[in-house]
């Protein structure tokens, strides 16, 4: 009870958890009815272009993320792995593809009446994130017969290229056949102008909320961050996301008005670079309040900031913006963007977590660590875990290495 | 003054409490190891805290009521009945205590029961940064104990039959059952006992070596190179340079506790006595 009072509950997250349900359920009666056409999207894919052609649009990475912060993934991961998909192999794939098999889904229990995740029309990837997701989306292409469609996206990119624009633009082009196929109907350019119009207001409202966690003290952790999240990753290019934002700002700018700290006595103030472990996010959230230490700002989450979307030129923009995404981007620029971040937020110090099966977001296996280290004297520890595989975290050895890591910066100050 | 903060004769106690091995000292204010005791931490942590405790105070010459101020470390930290102060890692105090030991700028390797750890200290004893080793046993105490029974040796054994060895084994693998089974193979080619067990001392060494860069003094502390001398010399054989051991390597993490207990005491003390004479 007193980690709990701890850790300040934000008011807004109710409307939000109104706002999400209305999208799952929104989603559930589009693929049940046949009302709408429902396209499955990789999280940074072209889902402007989707929403736009009127899809309701469906993230799995983001049903990954329930499987894995439910813990459900626990018992999905072995199934996918028996099936001839490897424990090494990203375990979003891995639980949701579990869960497939088993038909069963988080969103039943989170969503009376929902008894699946709902059937696609169409799959639609970019690799600019990892290769996982083409593999993944050609899994229930197989099973479904549904057609898998995307965009090759270039990777360990420097400086973002006219010629990559280029090719990245051409091949969100080369898509819109198939999908007017889909749905039947042409697609509206003004359509897509505003969706993108709304997608870009909608990053820049999730910006100004991270931004928020500049204040000494935070108003806002990085734990807080990945549920907030969700009308970004699975709302952007409507509205109610940016309403939502809207509110949630106002609430956290209310706090820093009133020197409101997310976390009781915050002495500390740490970077997060990986995903999150899902299983974990409530246990490392109240180990880190217990030692007054607020994780406030993250590569992972300022990821669904995109500023280069454009209404003026939808289509170019959307590839630049899928282009400059910090996962797509080489060793020497993320080393750049990390620094800027620790500086930005006054860090303390900076957790890498190493995700056992997503080699694309553990940024520590390459002497990035070191380097950022060297030249910025802001101490670092690798965690040894996995954004839903369990049984690759050892709840006891993170506490150590948290806990001593914590111990360091303390000594330090 | 309070009585406690000048009487030489207080006891400070640090308690390590493994998950293998419990380990327990009592020293005085200077620092000076008065008494110790090591046994196997088992599954009742109190239970083991408290008769390391009784056997160390009694090597000291000190009873409980002494105690000025106990931390526990370690991985039972928070089950030591007896003990409120469990804030410190076995990370801090292997600092501590090893600077305590060697107070320059070090490395600490620690070898224990389930995990290895390399600790950067800084010439003040500030703590620059520290790994500790992935979630498998290779290169643990653990997987020596795995292998002893692989081998029908005992624990005890292992550093002679290391030392007079005249070849020595060759394993590749990061994993405690991979090894296990080149150790199998190597049993199946008749291989003497000695070079086996040899090479079980290198793979180790050669886990922890990859875990981070070294500084150039380098300390090595736990039960395992307490018992197993050989491996220290191996390790120095291999980075080219010395490696320092003090007495009692196992007990480094106690010791560190036992110094943060003495340390908090006498700052507590210190600032009862500035309040009070305020007050005055
Ligand atoms: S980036 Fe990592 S977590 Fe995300 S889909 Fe790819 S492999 Fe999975």
């Amino acid at each position: 009870m007193a980690e709990q009072s701890m850790r300040r509950k934000i008011r807004a997250t109710e409307l939000m958890n109104k706002i999400m349900s209305d999208y799952f359920y929104g989603l559930h009666e589009a693929a049940t009815t046949g009302k709408r056409k429902v396209a499955w999207c990789t999280s940074v894919g072209p889902a402007e272009l989707l929403r736009a052609m009127g899809f309701a649009v469906h993230f799995p990475e983001n049903h990954g993320a329930m499987l894995g912060s439910t813990r459900m993934s626990t018992e999905f991961i072995p199934v996918a792995n028996a099936s001839g998909y490897s424990p090494d192999i990203c375990s979003y794939l891995t639980a949701d593809i579990g869960s497939w098999m088993k038909k069963i889904t988080p969103l039943t229990k989170a969503y009376p009446g929902i008894d699946s995740v709902p059937k696609p029309d169409v799959l639609v990837y970019n690799t600019n994130q990892c290769r996982d997701v083409q593999d993944w989306f050609s899994w229930y292409s197989k099973e479904l017969g549904v057609p898998a469609i995307g965009i090759s996206s270039p990777k360990n990119v420097n400086e973002v290229t006219e010629g990559q624009i280029d090719d990245v633009t051409r091949q969100i082009e080369a898509l819109i056949p198939t999908l007017e196929g889909i749905t039947g109907n042409k697609l509206d350019m003004d359509r897509l102008r505003d969706t993108v119009a709304l997608s870009k207001e909608c990053s820049e409202l999730w910006r100004k909320v991270l931004e928020t966690a500049m204040a000494s003290p935070s108003p806002l952790t990085f734990f807080d961050g990945t549920i907030q999240m969700g009308p970004a990753v699975c709302l952007r290019g409507t509205q109610e996301a940016i309403d939502y934002y809207k509110v949630l700002l106002a609430e956290l700018e209310e706090r820093i008005d009133a020197g409101v700290a997310a976390v009781e006595g915050e002495s500390l103030r740490i970077y997060w670079e990986g995903m999150p472990v899902w299983g974990r996010l409530r246990q490392n959230s109240e180990l880190f309040a217990t030692l007054r230490t607020t994780v406030l700002a993250s590569t992972y989450c300022s990821s669904w900031i995109f500023p280069s979307f454009d209404a003026k030129d939808p289509i170019r923009s959307m590839a630049k913006a899928y282009l400059e995404l910090f996962i797509v981007r080489s060793d020497a620029y993320k080393e750049q963007y990390i620094k800027g971040m620790l500086e930005k937020y006054r860090i303390d110090g900076i957790i890498y977590h190493d995700a056992k099966t997503c080699p694309y977001n553990s940024n520590n296996r390459y002497g990035l660590p070191q380097r950022v280290e060297a030249a910025t004297g802001i101490p670092s520890l690798v965690l040894s875990g996995d954004l839903n595989d369990l049984r690759c975290v050892s709840d006891e050895q993170t506490k150590t290495n948290i806990v001593a890591f914590v111990e360091q910066l303390q000594e330090r100050k | 003054m309070r009585a406690a903060s000048t009487n030489t004769s207080s006891a400070f106690v640090g308690l390590d409490m493994g998950s293998s091995r419990s380990k327990v000292v009592v020293i005085d204010q200077s620092g000076r190891l008065l008494g110790h005791a090591v046994r196997k931490s088992g599954i009742d942590f109190s239970k083991t805290a408290r008769l390391c405790l009784d056997t160390a105070l009694a090597m000291a010459g000190a009873e409980f009521g002494d105690i000025a101020h106990a931390i526990a470390t370690g991985y039972g930290r928070g089950n030591v009945g007896f003990v409120t102060d469990a804030n410190k890692t076995e990370i801090g105090c292997l600092a501590r205590g090893g600077h305590h030991f060697f107070p320059e700028a070090i490395t600490v390797i620690d070898i224990g029961g389930q995990d290895n750890k390399v600790i950067k200290v800084g010439a003040e004893g500030q703590r620059l940064g520290f790994k500790m080793n992935r979630k498998c046993a290779a290169g643990t105490g653990a997987f020596l104990e795995e292998m002893s029974a692989r081998l029908d040796v005992s624990l005890e054994e292992m550093n002679d039959l290391a030392r007079a060895a005249r070849e020595m084994i060759k394993l590749g693998s990061y994993c405690t059952v991979f090894s296990a089974t080149e150790v199998l193979e190597s049993i199946r080619h008749g291989k003497p006992v000695s070079d086996i067990v040899k090479g079980i001392f290198y793979s180790m060494i050669r886990r922890v070596l990859e875990m981070d860069s070294l500084t150039e003094r380098v300390v090595m502390t736990g039960g395992v190179v307490e018992h197993n001398v050989y491996m220290v010399e191996m390790t120095a054989e291999i980075i080219g340079r010395s490696v320092l051991l003090c007495e009692h390597p196992q007990l480094v993490g106690a010791m560190g506790a036992a110094l943060y207990a003495r340390d908090e005491h006498l700052s507590a003390s210190a600032a009862t006595e500035t309040q009070s004479n305020r007050g005055e």
